[in-house]
């Protein structure tokens, strides 16, 4: 399948068929090659940005340090923060749900009869499908990050969180810019392209009434957000429109101002091997007294969608302490070979796969947690220490266990707690269990099972898939070496 | 408004389920003041010229030059672009300058709010010129603090940004700058650390510059000790 005929941005995908997916994206030699290529180059170009492994280690403990201080005292510096953000004008909204989150932007565009809002990128946005709710309400939401943009006009789907058109060529550019946007010509100059994209978002940008952002670290001490980006929309988003609404995950706190450094330092040098972006956008209330530009209104919506689930359990904590710099998925050989879409998630890789579970649930998510060989890259390159191959491992057994069934049980379940439990296995595995715990059982099923090894199956489920079928000896060790021992040192017949 | 009822309900759900988490054990308070003076000191350039290396780097041009010539620099800058119009913010520390040294037609100052101006300002102007809060020599970086007199859209919007940094406004690195000008007691609307032109990677990873911001970055670089 070619990434071009994926499924409409707004028919939306479910990590349900993760299995079918890859399997597809795996025989797709052309995508195979751009996820390749693309993969290559970022952990190459990160790998440069860190030489010395001991000053990367002692900024990364930092940085880690940074977000455990934060998660540590999460409610407190929300209230700190919403606090902050009250005495400088800004309208804080808390939202538990993606419905939540947009009834509060539906509302927002309602009381400024807005039908245009302009947006940078968000991956939180794109958690509550933001652009697909807004039109189905007659607003129109526009994606101004370029690769966004180009994602939106084909109704396609980000396929990374950093680099999200990766999988399109300039040649699938050239064409959907040619069809979408009045008077393009048919060019596969890429800064010509660059220049069409410009062009054509800089009406939107003039006329639109409300720019939409997401958030990179929010500082309950000033009431800053922090807004890392190259491309310059996000500042056109925030600066030109009458109203600029923030939306976010509420784990994004940091205490104190100076506690952003670390997480800048580490987050563009882990995502696209760049030691800063062009801009860091340090946004502090609205515009004030005097000021000619900026928003004159300003919201931040602040999203549970599960974060709450994952805060309760100590033991899933640090999936929170994300920057979202897709470091782990740029190194990781499963996302390499199976690329973003397959995920069908808005966070794919392996942070998708400890994350999304919490926002969408163990039972549509329960083959994501599988999707890794455990390789530990992942946890060896993210910028802010989580150890996400033990979580993969954490979250394979709460899919695999009830609660009560748990080698360390939850105070709680998690959502969809249990989901890919058999009856089949559960049973065969407490046979299991009685039977090697009675040596006259386990004697009897051992001079049983040569016997009846005409009885074994020929389809074993997964392991026959590849593998022949596994079938008892015709002698056990215990009678081989009963025979030995007997002076007949020739096994079987 | 529908929301309005349900958003001091979803507030306090939050709230209810993140104060029952169980407390986890103590952890110490960051260290970031630690981190950065424990960090070897860079050496074998002065900070102007790792300054001027890094920004460079990031495909800014620096022009070097002193509180003398830099109007004659600025026009050289002007004339190679054929800058045409040039946007700028009035009762800066180069308003009088510009004043005297550009010709009425060539200078545009920044007077109206954005509603009113949105149309030149997107349509008619070549090139912005700011001044400068300092920089940041580890990375080439500029500080920019926009206010009333030089708005957030005067160094964003036009094709050209023309910056003008003192040398003695270098700092080593941001955590210098943020803590040795006590950023967090007194943060404006916007504060900006702007590396090199706006830049995409978005197409096949192809860099081009000039995506949505400027496509061309002038640091007007003005040394010390030769002003006098």
């Amino acid at each position: 399948m070619s990434a071009a005929s994926l499924p409409q941005a707004d028919a939306r995908v479910s990590p349900e068929d993760f299995k079918q997916r890859s399997h597809e994206s795996l025989h797709d030699a052309h995508l195979r090659q751009s996820f390749r290529g693309a993969m290559d180059f970022l952990v190459e170009r990160r790998a440069l940005q860190f030489p010395d492994l001991q000053a990367f280690n002692t900024l990364r403990k930092l940085g880690e340090n940074v977000r455990q201080h934060a998660l540590a005292q999460l409610p407190d510096l929300l209230e700190r923060l919403e606090a902050r953000l009250t005495e400088l004008g800004v309208a804080v909204h808390w939202a538990e749900t993606p419905a939540d989150a947009n009834r509060i932007f539906l509302d927002i565009a309602r009381r400024h009869a807005a039908t245009l809002m302009v947006k940078g990128k968000s991956m939180v946005s794109e958690e509550i499908g933001l652009n697909h709710e807004m039109a189905a309400h007659g607003v129109e939401c526009i994606e101004t990050d370029m690769g966004e943009y180009i994602l939106q006009l084909d109704g396609d789907r980000p396929s990374h969180i950093i680099m999200p058109a990766i999988h399109k060529t300039k040649e699938d550019v050239a064409a959907i810019f040619h069809e979408h946007i009045d008077g393009a010509p048919l060019s596969d100059d890429v800064n010509e392209l660059i220049a069409i994209g410009r062009r054509a978002l800089r009406e939107k940008f003039a006329s639109a009434k409300i720019g939409v952002s997401g958030v990179n670290f929010m500082v309950a001490e000033t009431g800053t957000l922090a807004l890392v980006e190259n491309e310059g929309n996000g500042r056109l988003c925030t600066s030109v429109p009458d109203v600029h609404v923030a939306i976010t995950g509420l784990e994004k706190v940091v205490d104190r101002l100076e506690h952003v450094l670390p997480l800048y330092a580490l987050l563009p040098k882990s995502a696209t091997g760049q030691a800063v972006t062009t801009y860091l956008n340090l946004i502090t209330g609205p515009r004030r007294a005097g000021e000619k530009d900026g928003p004159r209104e300003m919201h931040l919506i602040l999203l549970d969608n599960g974060r709450t689930q994952a805060y309760r359990e100590a033991r899933f904590r640090a999936t929170l302490q994300c920057i979202r710099c897709g470091a782990c998925m740029n190194h990781c050989p499963v996302y390499t070979r199976v690329g973003g879409l397959s995920y069908g998630t808005t966070y794919p890789g392996p942070i998708g796969a400890i994350i999304s579970p919490h926002l969408m649930g163990l039972q549509s998510t329960r083959d994501l947690p599988t999707a890794s060989s455990l390789c530990g890259a992942c946890g060896d390159v993210c910028p802010v220490g989580i150890p996400i191959p033990d979580m993969l491992m954490k979250l394979r057994e709460a899919g695999r266990h009830s609660v009560a069934e748990s080698i360390t049980p939850p105070a709680q379940a998690l959502v969809g707690q249990g989901s890919v439990r058999r009856a089949g296995e559960v049973l065969a595995w407490r046979a299991w269990r009685v039977l090697y715990s009675h040596a006259a059982l386990y004697r009897l099923f051992a001079w049983l099972a040569p016997r009846l090894r005409w009885l074994t199956p020929a389809w074993q489920g997964g392991w026959t898939a590849s593998r022949a079928a596994l079938k008892p000896a015709p002698r056990s060790l215990r009678e081989q070496l009963a025979r030995r021992r007997a002076g007949r040192t020739v096994p079987g017949r | 408004m529908s929301g309005a009822a349900a958003e001091p309900r979803a507030r306090a759900a939050i709230f209810a389920r993140l104060r029952a988490a169980p407390d986890v054990e103590p952890v110490a308070v960051p260290d970031v003041a630690g981190y950065y003076r424990n960090r070897a000191a860079p050496s074998g350039e002065s900070r102007r010229e790792r300054f001027v290396r890094n920004a460079r780097s990031w495909r800014a041009e620096v022009i070097e030059t002193t509180a003398g010539d830099w109007p004659a620099a600025l026009d050289a800058v002007l004339d190679a672009r054929n800058v045409r119009r040039l946007l700028a913010g009035r009762g800066t520390t180069i308003a009088d300058t510009l004043a005297a040294r550009l010709p009425a037609g060539r200078l545009r100052w920044y007077d109206a709010p954005l509603a009113s101006f949105k149309p030149e300002l997107f349509g008619a102007i070549d090139a912005g010129i700011t001044t400068t809060l300092g920089a940041v020599a580890e990375t080439g970086s500029l500080l920019l603090w926009p206010d009333a007199a030089e708005p957030r859209t005067l160094s964003l919007v036009q094709p050209l940004h023309i910056a003008v940094l003192h040398e003695s406004g270098l700092h080593e690195t941001l955590f210098d700058a943020m803590v040795g000008q006590g950023w967090a007691a007194r943060m404006p609307s916007n504060a900006l650390l702007v590396t090199g032109p706006s830049k995409t990677a978005d197409i096949q990873r192809m860099l081009v510059y000039g995506a949505h911001g400027p496509r061309e970055l002038v640091i007007l670089l003005l040394r010390d000790g030769d002003a006098a």
